[in-house]
C-alpha cells in the first residue's frame, strides 16, 4: 500500500534503500551534503488531519521545488501521538532520514501524562507554521469585543458560554481561560461546552446554543470574510500581515499570546552533521515559492524557530501551559 | 437555477471531466471495498492527485470516489458481513443474510439501485431547497441531537430476532458501555483505558465492527457444525443472478422513496450523519413493514416478507438509500455554511479550501461554477456507478462461491489488513482478535451483534450532546421541553417506546 506508505513493507524498502543510499553517499566523496537526500515523514495519525495536511504540504514542497528528490509518508496513530514517539525513539538508528510533524497538543499531552515522553527525548529541528487562536461570535452578536465578554461574565458567567472543538482541557479550552485569567476571573467558574471537533463547534455558534466560539483561527477566518460569524480577538502578539483587519487580544488590553505552533522533529542521538542537514532542508524549504503557496492555501501562519531557539519556545509553552492547566485543576 | 444546472452540465459533460468521473468511480469503489478504507481515506489519499486540476475538475474526481467509496463499503457488508464504515452496517443486518442464502447477485444489484436512486433523488432535493435546509440545520441544537439518538437506539426492539428482547437489549447496554472507553470529551478524563495508551482515544468503531460481524463471522463458518456446505449446484447458478422482480420493484419503490427523503432530511444535521440515517431508515421500515410473522415465508419470491434480519430485500434497500441520500444531504451545511456536517466532508472542505473556495453562503454567487459542477458532478458520479457496477456485479458475487475452506482465509486477510491499514497499530489487531473470540461465544448463545454495534455507535454522541445539553441548560432537564422542536422529538420519542405497550393494551380491551 505504496498509498499509505507505511507498514512493514516500508520497513524493508527503507532498509533497503538505506544500503544503496549509504553506498551512494559514502563512495563518492563529491556529493556536497548540504541536504537532505530524502525525507521520511513520519505522521502520527490517520490521513485527513492537521499533522497529515501539513506533512503532506511541506513534502509537495520540497519535491516542487527541487530540494528532495524523494520524499515519503507513514501514517501512525495511537495514542495521541505517543505511538509515533515511542517508535522513532526505539527505532532511532533506523530512522536517520525521519522527520516527525507534531504541534501543541503535543506539549498538552505530555504535561497531561497521556505519553510517557516529551519534546526532551526527541531532537526538535524546527517549527514551520503557527496557527493562532481567536474568538468570534454571530455576526448578529451584540459583543463588541473581548473586555465586552469580560464584563458579562463578571455580571454572570452563565451569560457567556463558550464553544470549543476539542475536549476541555486542551487548546480551545485553555487559550480562553488565560485570557479570562488576565482580567482576574477564575477560568473554572466559566462555562466551557466542547464540541467533537472545530466544524461542529461552529455550528453550535451558529445554532445560537453558545455565545463565543474559542477555535484556530485558519477554521474561523473564511466564515468570518463571508460575514457568518466575527472574529474579536487573535492570540497573535500583533497584527497579521494575511488579515490586518483582526484585532489583537493584547491591545485590547489583555496581553495573552498563544501559537499553536507545528514543526519537525527528528529521532534522538542525531549526528551534528546530520542535524544541519535536517535544519537546512526546513530553512530552505518554508522560503520556498512552493511552501509559500502551500501556505496561503491552507492559511496557516509563518512561524519559523529552529534548533535551540525552537527548543527554548516548547520549554517557555510547557511552562505557560503547566501552569494554566494547574490553576484550571487539570494537573496536580 | 435552470442556467446553474445549465453552468454544471456544460463544467462536468467534457470528456475529460467525464474520464475524472469515471476514473474516480472506479477507484473509488476499489478503496471502499477494502474493510476499514472508507470514503474519508480515499478522499484523503486522492486530494494531493487533484491539486494540478481546475476546482471544478478536482471535486468531480473526488464526488467519483465518494460515491464509489461508499459503494464499494456495501459491497464489502454485504458479502463478507464486513461493515468497514458506520454507514454501512445497518446494510448488513439484511445484506449479508441475503448473500448468505445465495442471493448475493439480487442483494448487490439492489443496493446498487437503491444508492442510485437515494443519491439522485437527494441530489435534486438538494438543488431545490439547499438555501432553506440550511435554516433547518441550524435549528437543531444539542438538545435534538440528544433526542435524535435516543430515537435511533428505540429501534434495538427492530433488531431483536425472535422477540429475545432482554438478549437485544443486553447487548445494546454491552455497546454503550464501550461506547465510554477512552477520554470523555466533557471533562477531558480518561475512562477505562487501564493506563493504556493505546485506549485514549477509545474503542475504534472498525475494531468493534471487524471483530463482530466479519472476523467472527469466519470463525463461526470454521467451527463444525451447522453450516455444512454452504453452496449446491443451484445456488451457485443463482448466486450470480441479479434479476429483480417487477413485483419486488413495485413493493421496493416506496420504501425507497420514503428512506431518500428520512435520509437527505438527516443528512442536512451536521451532528448527525449517515449512520444515524440508515439506522433510523432501517428501523422505520421495519416498524412499517405490513406484518413480521411470516416466519414461514421461505420460498425465492416472497424475499419481500421474509422476517427482517433474515434477507428482507426491504431490510436492504431502506439503509442503503437513506446513507447515499444522506451523503448527498450532508453536502447542504459543507456547500451553503461551510460546516462540515461528518469526516467525509471535512476532507472535502479542506479540498476545496486548498482550491482556493471557501464554501458559505456566497458560494453560490462567487463561484458558481464550482457550486453546481459540485452538484451535477454527484448525479453524474451516481449514473457512472450504476452503469460501471451493473456489470461487474455478477464476478463480484462470484467471490461466495468460493469453498469455505478459501473464503475463510480471505476474509480474516482482509479484516485484518482493514485494521491494521487505518492506525498501524498491531494493538488494534490483538483487540479486534478478543472480541471477535467473545462475540463468536455470545453469537452461539443467540446474543444478537448488531444491538451491540447501534449502542456503541450512538452512545457517544448520545453522551456528549446529553451533557453538552445538560451544560447548557445549567444542569436542569428543562431542555426536554423548553423549545418547540426539542418538545416534538422528545413526544415522537416518548410515543415510540410506548407503542408496543400501548397496542397490547388496545388489543386487550378488544378483547
Amino acid at each position: 500500500m505504496e498509498m499509505c506508505g507505511g507498514g512493514p513493507f516500508w520497513n524493508g524498502l527503507h532498509r533497503l534503500m538505506l544500503a544503496v543510499l549509504t553506498v551512494l553517499i559514502v563512495l563518492p566523496p563529491l556529493a556536497q551534503a548540504d541536504l537532505l537526500a530524502r525525507v521520511h515523514f513520519l505522521i502520527p495519525a490517520g490521513p485527513g488531519g492537521g499533522w497529515d495536511g501539513t506533512a503532506r504540504g511541506t513534502g509537495e514542497a520540497l519535491l516542487k521545488s527541487g530540494l528532495v528528490a524523494d520524499v515519503s509518508f507513514e501514517n501512525l496513530s495511537g495514542g495521541g501521538g505517543g505511538r509515533a514517539i515511542a517508535k522513532l525513539i526505539e527505532t532511532a538508528d533506523r530512522q536517520p532520514f525521519t522527520l516527525m510533524i507534531s504541534s501543541t497538543p503535543m506539549v498538552v499531552r505530555s504535561l497531561q501524562g497521556i505519553f510517557p515522553q516529551s519534546f526532551r527525548d526527541l531532537e526538535p529541528i524546527a517549527s514551520v507554521i503557527a496557527d493562532y487562536g481567536c474568538f468570534a461570535v454571530r455576526s448578529d452578536s451584540d459583543i463588541r469585543d473581548f473586555s465586552d465578554v469580560v464584563e458579562r461574565i463578571r455580571e454572570n458567567p452563565r451569560s457567556v458560554k463558550v464553544a470549543g472543538g476539542s475536549v476541555k482541557g486542551s487548546t480551545d479550552h485553555f487559550v480562553f481561560a488565560k485570557a479570562v485569567a488576565h482580567a482576574n476571573i477564575n477560568p473554572r467558574r466559566t462555562v466551557y461546552v466542547a464540541y467533537d471537533g472545530g466544524g461542529k463547534a461552529m455550528a453550535g455558534l451558529l445554532t445560537g446554543e453558545t455565545q463565543l466560539l474559542s477555535t484556530g483561527l485558519s477554521e474561523a477566518i473564511d466564515m468570518a470574510r463571508q460575514g457568518e460569524i466575527r472574529i474579536i480577538a487573535i492570540t497573535a502578539s500583533e497584527r497579521l500581515q494575511d488579515a490586518p483587519e483582526l484585532p489583537t487580544l493584547t491591545e485590547q488590553g489583555f496581553p495573552v499570546e498563544f501559537a499553536n505552533w507545528r514543526g519537525f522533529f527528528a529521532a534522538p542521538g542525531l549526528s551534528p552533521d546530520r542535524y544541519r542537514d535536517m535544519r537546512d532542508t526546513l530553512r530552505d524549504v518554508v522560503s520556498t515559492e512552493a511552501f509559500e503557496k502551500v501556505r496561503v492555501r491552507n492559511q496557516w501562519t509563518r512561524l519559523y524557530h529552529e534548533g535551540p531557539e525552537f527548543t527554548a519556545f516548547l520549554v517557555e509553552q510547557e511552562r505557560d501551559i503547566g501552569k494554566l492547566m494547574r490553576d484550571l485543576g487539570f494537573l496536580r | 437555477m435552470i442556467e446553474g444546472l445549465l453552468i454544471g452540465l456544460n463544467t462536468v459533460l467534457v470528456p475529460e471531466n467525464l474520464l475524472l468521473v469515471l476514473s474516480g468511480c472506479a477507484i473509488g469503489t476499489l478503496i471502499g471495498m477494502l474493510p476499514g478504507l472508507g470514503p474519508i481515506s480515499a478522499i484523503a489519499l486522492m486530494i494531493p492527485v487533484t491539486y494540478g486540476f481546475d476546482p471544478a475538475s478536482g471535486m468531480i474526481l473526488l464526488a467519483g470516489v465518494y460515491y464509489g467509496a461508499i459503494f464499494g463499503g456495501s459491497t464489502s457488508s454485504i458479502l463478507i458481513n464486513a461493515p468497514g464504515v458506520a454507514g454501512t452496517v445497518a446494510t448488513a443486518f439484511d445484506g449479508y443474510p441475503l448473500a448468505r442464502s445465495g442471493f448475493a447477485g439480487k442483494a448487490l444489484a439492489i443496493a446498487a439501485y437503491s444508492s442510485f436512486v437515494g443519491g439522485t433523488l437527494a441530489a435534486l432535493f438538494l438543488v431545490l431547497s439547499a438555501p432553506w435546509l440550511s435554516d433547518i440545520a441550524l435549528g437543531f441544537q444539542s438538545a435534538d441531537y440528544f433526542l435524535l439518538m435516543l430515537l435511533g437506539l428505540t429501534l434495538v426492539s427492530a433488531f431483536a430476532s425472535r422477540g429475545e428482547y432482554l438478549k437485544a437489549l443486553v447487548m445494546t447496554c454491552l455497546g454503550l458501555m464501550l461506547a465510554t472507553v477512552g477520554t470523555d470529551l466533557t471533562a477531558g478524563v480518561q475512562r477505562f483505558t487501564f493506563g493504556r495508551s493505546d485506549l485514549i482515544d477509545g474503542i475504534s468503531f472498525l475494531v468493534l465492527a471487524m471483530g463482530t460481524f466479519a472476523l467472527s463471522e469466519a470463525i463461526m463458518m470454521a467451527l463444525p457444525g451447522k453450516n455444512a456446505d454452504m453452496f449446491d449446484l443451484q445456488s451457485r447458478l443463482r448466486t450470480t443472478n441479479m434479476a429483480v422482480s417487477r413485483c419486488e420493484a413495485a413493493e421496493l419503490a416506496p420504501v425507497v422513496g420514503r428512506s431518500s427523503v428520512l435520509g437527505f432530511l438527516i443528512g442536512t444535521l451536521p451532528g448527525a450523519g449517515a449512520t444515524i440515517a440508515s439506522f433510523l431508515a432501517y428501523g422505520a421500515e421495519r416498524r412499517l413493514a405490513p406484518s413480521s410473522h411470516h416466519n414461514t415465508a421461505s420460498s425465492e419470491s416472497d424475499l419481500v416478507n421474509k422476517p427482517f434480519g433474515e434477507g428482507n430485500i426491504r431490510g436492504l434497500a431502506a439503509p442503503e438509500s437513506a446513507n447515499n441520500a444522506a451523503c448527498t444531504g450532508s453536502f447542504v451545511p459543507l456547500l451553503t455554511l461551510g460546516i462540515p456536517g461528518s469526516g467525509t466532508t471535512a476532507v472535502l472542505l479542506g479540498a476545496l479550501i486548498a482550491y482556493g473556495i471557501q464554501p458559505g453562503p456566497r458560494l453560490f454567487i462567487d463561484e458558481p461554477e464550482v457550486f453546481w459542477a459540485v452538484i451535477v458532478s454527484m448525479y453524474v458520479g451516481n449514473v457512472f456507478l450504476l452503469v460501471l457496477n451493473l456489470p461487474l456485479i455478477p464476478w463480484i458475487a462470484r467471490l461466495l462461491t468460493i469453498p469455505r475452506n478459501y473464503l475463510v482465509p480471505i476474509i480474516v486477510f482482509f479484516s485484518t489488513m482493514g485494521v491494521y491499514l487505518v492506525s498501524f497499530n498491531t494493538f488494534d489487531i490483538q483487540l479486534m482478535v478478543i472480541i471477535a473470540c467473545i462475540a463468536v461465544f455470545l453469537r452461539k448463545l443467540n446474543f444478537p451483534m448488531a444491538p451491540l454495534l447501534l449502542g456503541f455507535i450512538l452512545g457517544g454522541m448520545l453522551e456528549d450532546n446529553l451533557r453538552r445539553a445538560m451544560t447548557l441548560s445549567d444542569g436542569s432537564w428543562s431542555f426536554l421541553w423548553d423549545r418547540p422542536l426539542t418538545m416534538s422529538l422528545t413526544v415522537i420519542t416518548v410515543a415510540v417506546l410506548t407503542s408496543p405497550l400501548m397496542r397490547l393494551l388496545w388489543q386487550r380491551i378488544r378483547t
